[in-house]
């Protein structure tokens, strides 16, 4: 299944994964894994995305991580993580404002807890609990009624997706859950 | 159901019921199961839906006014169940003087039926997800919704002061609600809870003008860039204790800083990660009188050098005497450390577990901390670090020992031999979380002979199915040992290799466990079989990746109706053991679920969730989670 040029970003097959049940030892696979491999990412980086789909491993003979084990509550785990990095470097999120239209309160997400558009887009349902449709980039998304947008550094309106995600974690200011026909009119805008 | 309470105390911050001896036996106002056996004579038609009514003409006034005057003073949950079990005027008066009211399981009584039984409480707690919910074995939205409960309750409880809160799912809207409803409202403790903002926040905290505990614990606050703290009441506040210690927020500090100023009884402040060791010093200066600190960050606000403004924190904490309890060190900088020594030889409880430290930088805190009860501690500290802790602290009553490295094939720092050091130092250990990478037998055992006041007893060996590193052998012997020797123990949660024989021994001497956590252990259905038939106490159960299947779950019948609930999730069941079961136990909600939202339809489930209840199908499950309900 042919591949973008950037892992990160949203494909069909990314969406379409069937997960590995929880207790199995299997490697979970993304598309374009090895792409991966160029950027500096600590594989303990890992353990705060206790999502299976995130669970990679570098080296095939090491086990996958398994889903809630050990036993220790995310809050923690990303914590520590938030330790090691303060030690290092200037660890500074990148926070963006969240709206939603028909909601009454915005939010403020840190865009660097995220690693791929996949994890944001579940992060943002789970917070103002909506479904967001299926990505394509010809059709935008399809299948409810809202559409995730950001503006950006120039001040326009773009559909989340669009771009590789390091493109949109430097360029997004703002991120704005549009509803009903102005949703559609700018999925169709690529 | 609902239990009886022990006062709900918002200083035990992780509303454990480990050391509340509450009955398996719940009050129910239907009929009673017939799987249990309870000693009915002397009863006289009780509220037990008999239809032998009682004879006698109608109680004398007197004498029930007598008993509600006398009620009063029962608080523990158990003698005001038995109480309100003796007759039908006892269950009245039990039932008007009860002011604290303890749902241990939201789903398992509706809010129309609590209130209206219970009509004059004050103060509430609930309890939703199980607790594997919080390792992500559950997807979102799955339910424990507050909602229902604060709009009853807007209307039953006018008079609410108090509300205790664990693995509930709360909205802005549920906290802007509460904050209009309650006018007298003093008390909000939320631990493991999410689904609101500080939004909710403020509502709660510019409304409730009575308000004088806030405490939230290990719960997610979602950023609205709403400044809380500046919704405070301009006036002098009520005070007592404000945790947001897990608020992932930016806080404004001079807000902050005025709103300690001119609150006069506070006496428990734990601070979040944003606030650094310079503005921890001005907060201090203003509030010696605290017994509880959460120091933040303990490090310096970003873009500062050491140096540029050299505070005397050894002094702000001198002249705190009363601090009995000491945690935060979020980001710690280590240089700072021995600000703290002169508060601890008066220290209760200390928490260190986001604090990467060395036994060496461990040592000077530890010697001096003689009083210390509980102590939760990273395992950056090693064995060594754990026997410098129990040359020391001889009261220890408490020890979490928490993973820096939270992955299975990672090096351990700790070990068999900082087990056997606690158990030789701290005898009169009741409860102990450990995890470590490597374990033997003999020092589970050594410390199953030695800390005799083990009531809770939670050994986390990160490596699935790991043996005994030593001898190879499985941990049978080391958890039989627990069971058998720590007569007190009500909580167990057991790793390692582990074949049935330890679920025998389990179930032939646990027979006070009330919880018992089993992952990726046992070898068939008789280990499942020896547990629900030999723990007579059993309420919590939680499994995941374990071989047990229909057999098994078939064996524990008999009991299920006595269980808070029962998880098993990636165990051997299939839709048809289920299906026994909830055919056989109408009584029970029967919830089988995925693990992911995603997932299609499809023959298969992930977990079964299952729970007694006097509701029977919640209506509010999401799209992943099924119950199965026999005859519809």
């Amino acid at each position: 299944m042919e591949s973008k040029a950037h892992e990160k970003d949203l494909n069909l097959k990314a969406t379409e994964l069937t997960l590995g049940l929880p207790g199995r030892d299997e490697i979970i696979e993304l598309p374009n894994q090895n792409k991966k491999r160029g950027l500096p990412v600590d594989s303990k980086n890992e353990e705060g995305s206790t999502d299976a789909k995130n669970a990679q491993k570098e080296t095939p003979p090491a086990k996958a991580q398994m889903v809630g084990w050990p036993p220790i509550r995310s809050y923690r785990k990303n914590s520590l993580q938030a330790n090691k990095n303060a030690e290092g470097e200037t660890a500074t999120g990148i926070y963006v404002k969240v709206s939603m239209d028909g909601a009454p309160y915005l939010r403020k997400i840190d865009l660097k807890v995220y690693k791929c558009y996949p994890e944001l887009l579940k992060a943002l349902e789970v917070m103002f609990k909506f479904t967001i449709g299926q990505y394509s980039e010809r059709e935008g998304y399809k299948g409810s009624e809202y559409a995730p947008t950001y503006k950006d550094k120039d001040g326009d309106w773009m559909l989340v997706g669009d771009v590789p995600w390091d493109m949109f974690m430097s360029s997004c200011k703002k991120l704005r859950i549009m509803k009903g026909s102005e949703a559609r009119g700018l999925g169709c805008d690529v | 159901m609902s239990e009886d309470p022990s006062i709900p105390s918002s200083s035990s911050s992780q509303m454990s019921e480990d050391d509340d001896r509450s009955p398996p036996l719940d009050l129910i106002d239907g009929p009673i199961p017939s799987s249990k056996s309870r000693n009915c004579s002397g009863v006289s038609g009780s509220g037990v839906g008999t239809s032998v009514e009682n004879t006698v003409p109608y109680p004398d006034q007197v004498l029930e006014n007598v008993l509600e005057n006398v009620l009063c003073f029962l608080t523990s949950r158990r003698d005001r169940s038995s109480a309100s079990l003796v007759c039908k005027s006892w269950y009245r008066a039990e039932a008007l003087t009860r002011s604290e009211l303890f749902i241990g399981n939201c789903y398992a009584v509706s809010p129309r039926r609590a209130t209206a039984r219970f009509t004059r409480v004050r103060a509430v707690t609930i309890k939703g997800k199980p607790r594997f919910a919080d390792f992500n074995l559950m997807p979102a939205n799955w339910g424990a919704h507050l909602a229902p409960w604060v709009s009853s309750m807007a209307k039953a409880y006018p008079w609410l002061e108090k509300l205790c809160l664990k693995r509930m799912s709360v909205t802005d809207d549920d906290l802007a609600l509460l904050a209009e409803s309650f006018a007298g409202f003093k008390e909000l403790v939320l631990v493991c809870c999410d689904g609101f903002g500080t939004s909710g926040l403020a509502v709660v905290v510019s409304k409730c003008r009575q308000l004088r505990v806030l405490d939230l614990t290990e719960t997610e606050v979602m950023d609205d860039d709403v400044d809380w703290i500046c919704c405070f009441p301009e006036s002098q506040t009520f005070l007592e204790s404000l945790m947001f210690d897990c608020v992932e927020c930016h806080i404004n500090f001079e807000a902050l800083e005025k709103l300690v100023a001119r609150s006069p009884s506070l006496k428990k402040l734990r601070l979040n990660r944003h606030v650094s060791i310079g503005q921890l010093y001005r907060l201090m200066v203003r509030a010696p009188q605290l017994t509880h600190l959460g120091t933040g960050s303990f490090n310096l606000s970003e873009g500062m050098a050491q140096g540029d403004q050299e505070l005397d924190y050894v002094s702000a904490f001198a002249a705190c005497k009363s601090l009995v309890c000491l945690s935060g060190f979020r980001e710690i900088l280590l240089d700072y450390i021995p600000a703290i020594y002169p508060v601890c030889s008066n220290l209760t409880s200390l928490n260190l577990s986001y604090a990467n430290i060395t036994a060496e930088q461990l040592k000077p805190v530890i010697s001096q901390c003689h009083k210390l009860q509980s102590f939760w501690v990273l395992d950056s500290i090693c064995d060594e670090g754990l026997k410098a802790v129990a040359t020391t602290c001889k009261e220890l009553r408490e020890l979490r020992v928490f993973p820096v490295n939270a992955q299975e094939d990672a090096e351990g720092p700790v070990s068999e031999v900082g087990l056997e050091a606690i158990s030789e130092g701290c005898r009169k250990l009741r409860s102990i979380l450990y995890f470590c990478q490597r374990m033997t037998n003999a020092a589970v055992i050594a410390m199953s002979k030695n800390c005799s006041e083990l009531v809770v007893f939670r050994l986390c060996i990160m490596g699935r199915r790991r043996p005994d590193h030593v001898t190879g052998e499985p941990m049978d012997e080391g958890f039989g040992a627990i069971v058998m020797n720590c007569k007190k123990l009500t909580r167990l949660a057991v790793s390692g290799l582990l074949t049935d024989r330890a679920f025998s021994y389990i179930g032939k001497y646990g027979k006070l466990v009330r919880t018992l956590s089993v992952a990726f252990a046992g070898d068939s259905d008789l280990g499942l079989k020896y547990v629900l038939e030999g723990c007579h106490k059993l309420q919590k159960l939680e499994i995941r990746d374990s071989p047990f299947g229909d057999t098994a779950l078939c064996s524990g019948l008999h009991h299920y109706y006595n269980m808070r609930f029962l998880w098993m999730s990636s165990c051997s069941l299939t839709r048809q053991g289920c299906w026994a079961i909830a055919r056989e136990l109408p009584r029970l909600v029967v919830e089988v679920m995925k693990s992911n939202e995603g997932e299609e339809e499809g023959d298969n489930f992930d977990t079964l969730y299952m729970y007694r209840s006097l509701e029977g199908p919640r209506d509010d499950i999401p799209q992943f989670v099924e119950i199965l309900r026999p005859g519809i």
